[in-house]
C-alpha cells in the first residue's frame, strides 16, 4: 500500500507490505542508512529515530504506522556542513568506537536535551536507558551529552566536519585515472 | 526479523474498530502502541491476518481526574502517565510504574490499553491496576461493560477483554497513599517481581490495604493475606510489617527462569511488598 512519509522535512510517497518495519523503509527504500539495525528486539536503540518528535526505536514501528507522520533520522539531525551540537560533542569527547550505536544514541540524546536542557549525569543516563553501547562504557556518552547541553544552552554557534578537522587539499597531482599515488619515499626504493 | 505478512487498516473511531473486528472475526488484532504485539509478531508467536490500528482514534488519549477519580484513556502512552503531576499526585503507583517501565522510546510509543491487555505475566500495570481496584470499560457490539481490574486479568497473556470487544478506559478513585516497587530485569526491564500497595491510613496506622504482586506466577494477583494482616499495623514498624507482609505470594505457583528461581522469586515478593508499604506510606 502506498504511505505518505514525511522524512527529514521532505514528504515522500512509498509504496510498501504493511509488514514493512519502518527501520527497513528508511534504509531500504529511502537509502537513509544512518539508522542501524542492532538487536531487531527493541532492547539496544539503534534504530531510533524521531517521531513526531519524539524518540521512537523504528524495528518496532511499522511503516503503515508512521504514514501521515514526521520522521526525523541522523541524517535530517545535522549534516557535515553544519553538524548539530550532539554530533559535534560525541566527536569532541570521543563518545563512540565502533560507531554502531552512535546515531541511535545521537537521536536519544537530542529527544532527551528537548524534555531535559540540563541533565544531571543520573537523569542522561537514565535518559539513554535505551541504547545500548558495546563497546566503550558510557563514561564518554555521558560527558558529551553534557557537552552539547552546555554548548546548546549557551547558543553556540554549529560548525563543519572540515572546521573541526581541516581536510587539506592534495599536495601531489593525482596521477591519469588507473594508475596508483606511489610515495616519493617508496619510488627511491623500487629496485 | 520480519512478521508474517498482513492487511492492515486504520479505524476512525470505537464504533468503526468494533465493526471492522466484527468484520475480520478472530484473524484480527488491534495494534495501538504496537510495543507487546509487534515484538510478538517478528519472532512469530503472533501471526494475525488482519491489523486493526487505534492508534488514531480520538478521545481515548488523555489523564482526568477529578472529584477523587482518575480516568485514563486506553491509549494514553506511558511517557504521559510517567510526566503527568496529576498522576504523581493522585495515584503516585500507577506513576512509579510508567516512569519505571522500559525506556524512554518505548514508553514514547507503548500505552496503557495495550499492556494491559496483552496480559503479560511479568508486566507491571497488572499489579498496579489491581492494587488500585481500576475499573476497565470495555466496547462491545452491544454497547459496553465494566470489569474489576481482578476479574480482568486471568492468566498467562489471557484477560477478560473478548474478542470483539476494545478496552477504552481505565478508571479507579485516587490512591495518595500508594506506591509500585519492582525488581526489574536489568535487560528486559520487565519486573521479575513487582509490588504495588494502596493504604488508607488512619491515625498513624494502616486501616485497609490493597496489594497485589506481578512476575511471580501466571498472572498478577492480590494477596489477600498479606492485606488483612497489614490491618493496625504502623507502616513505620519495619519489623511489624516485615511481618505482615510474610508470604505474600503463599499459595500460588511461582515461575522460574534463568535468571529467578521459583523460591527467589516468592522471597522477594515479600521483601518488595514491604518496600511498596513502606513506600506508600511516606507518599503524598
Amino acid at each position: 500500500m502506498q504511505i505518505d512519509l514525511t522524512v527529514n522535512g521532505k514528504q515522500t510517497f512509498i509504496d510498501v507490505e504493511p509488514r514493512l518495519l519502518l527501520v527497513h523503509a528508511l534504509r531500504d527504500s529511502l537509502n537513509l542508512t544512518g539508522t542501524h539495525v542492532g538487536c531487531d528486539t527493541s532492547s539496544c536503540g539503534a534504530c531510533t529515530v524521531l517521531l513526531d518528535g519524539v524518540s521512537v526505536k523504528s524495528c518496532t514501528v511499522f511503516a503503515v504506522q508512521a504514514s501521515g507522520h514526521e520522521v526525523t533520522t541522523i541524517e535530517g539531525i545535522g549534516t557535515a556542513d553544519s553538524l548539530h551540537p550532539m554530533q559535534e560533542a560525541f566527536w569532541t569527547a570521543h563518545g563512540l568506537q565502533c560507531g554502531y550505536c552512535t546515531t541511535g544514541m545521537i537521536v536519544s540524546a537530542v529527544d532527551l536535551l528537548k524534555r531535559n536542557p540540563d541533565p544531571s549525569d543520573d537523569e542522561i543516563r537514565a535518559g539513554l536507558e535505551g541504547n545500548l553501547c558495546r563497546c566503550t562504557g558510557y563514561e564518554n556518552i555521558v560527558k558529551a551529552v553534557r557537552a552539547a547541553g552546555a554548548a546548546m544552552r549557551a547558543g553556540d554557534p554549529r560548525h563543519s566536519v572540515n572546521e573541526l578537522m581541516p581536510i587539506h587539499p592534495p599536495t601531489v597531482e593525482p596521477p591519469p585515472s588507473g594508475e596508483a599515488i606511489i610515495p616519493q619515499q617508496l619510488q627511491e626504493a623500487k629496485v | 526479523m520480519i512478521p508474517a505478512a498482513f492487511d492492515y487498516v486504520r479505524a476512525s473511531s470505537v464504533d468503526d474498530a468494533l465493526r471492522l473486528l466484527a468484520e475480520h472475526g478472530d484473524d484480527a488484532k488491534l495494534l495501538a502502541g504496537g510495543h507487546s504485539l509487534i515484538p510478538m509478531m517478528k519472532l512469530r508467536l503472533a501471526a494475525p491476518a488482519v491489523l486493526i490500528d487505534i492508534a488514531g482514534i480520538p478521545q481515548l488519549d488523555g489523564i482526568a481526574a477529578s472529584g477523587g477519580r482518575v480516568t485514563i484513556g486506553a491509549l494514553t502512552k506511558h511517557a504521559a502517565l510517567a510526566a503527568s503531576d496529576d498522576l504523581r499526585k493522585h495515584a503516585p503507583a500507577l506513576w512509579d510504574a510508567a516512569n519505571d517501565l522500559g525506556d524512554p522510546q518505548v514508553r514514547n510509543r507503548g500505552t496503557i490499553g495495550g499492556a494491559s491487555a496483552h496480559g503479560d505475566p511479568s508486566a507491571d500495570y497488572p499489579a498496579v491496576l489491581q492494587a488500585l481496584d481500576a475499573t476497565f470499560t470495555l466496547a462491545g457490539k452491544g454497547g459496553t461493560r465494566e470489569i474489576r481490574a481482578a476479574e480482568f486479568f486471568l492468566g498467562m497473556f489471557e484477560t477478560a477483554l473478548g474478542a470483539n470487544e476494545l478496552l477504552t478506559r481505565i478508571a479507579f478513585d485516587a490512591a495518595p497513599n500508594s506506591a509500585y516497587v519492582k525488581f526489574h530485569h536489568p535487560a528486559s526491564h520487565y519486573a521479575v517481581v513487582g509490588a504495588a500497595v494502596v493504604l488508607t491510613l488512619s491515625g498513624g496506622t494502616i486501616a485497609a490495604a490493597r496489594v497485589a504482586i506481578t512476575g511471580i506466577g501466571d498472572a498478577a494477583f492480590r494477596a489477600g493475606g498479606v492485606e488483612s494482616a497489614l490491618q493496625g499495623v504502623n507502616p513505620n514498624d519495619a519489623v511489624a510489617v516485615k511481618a505482615a507482609t510474610a508470604g505474600a505470594a503463599r499459595g500460588v505457583q511461582a515461575r522460574a527462569d534463568t535468571f529467578a528461581s521459583a523460591s527467589y522469586r516468592a522471597a522477594m515478593a515479600d521483601v518488595f511488598a514491604a518496600r511498596a508499604v513502606a513506600k506508600a506510606a511516606s507518599a503524598r
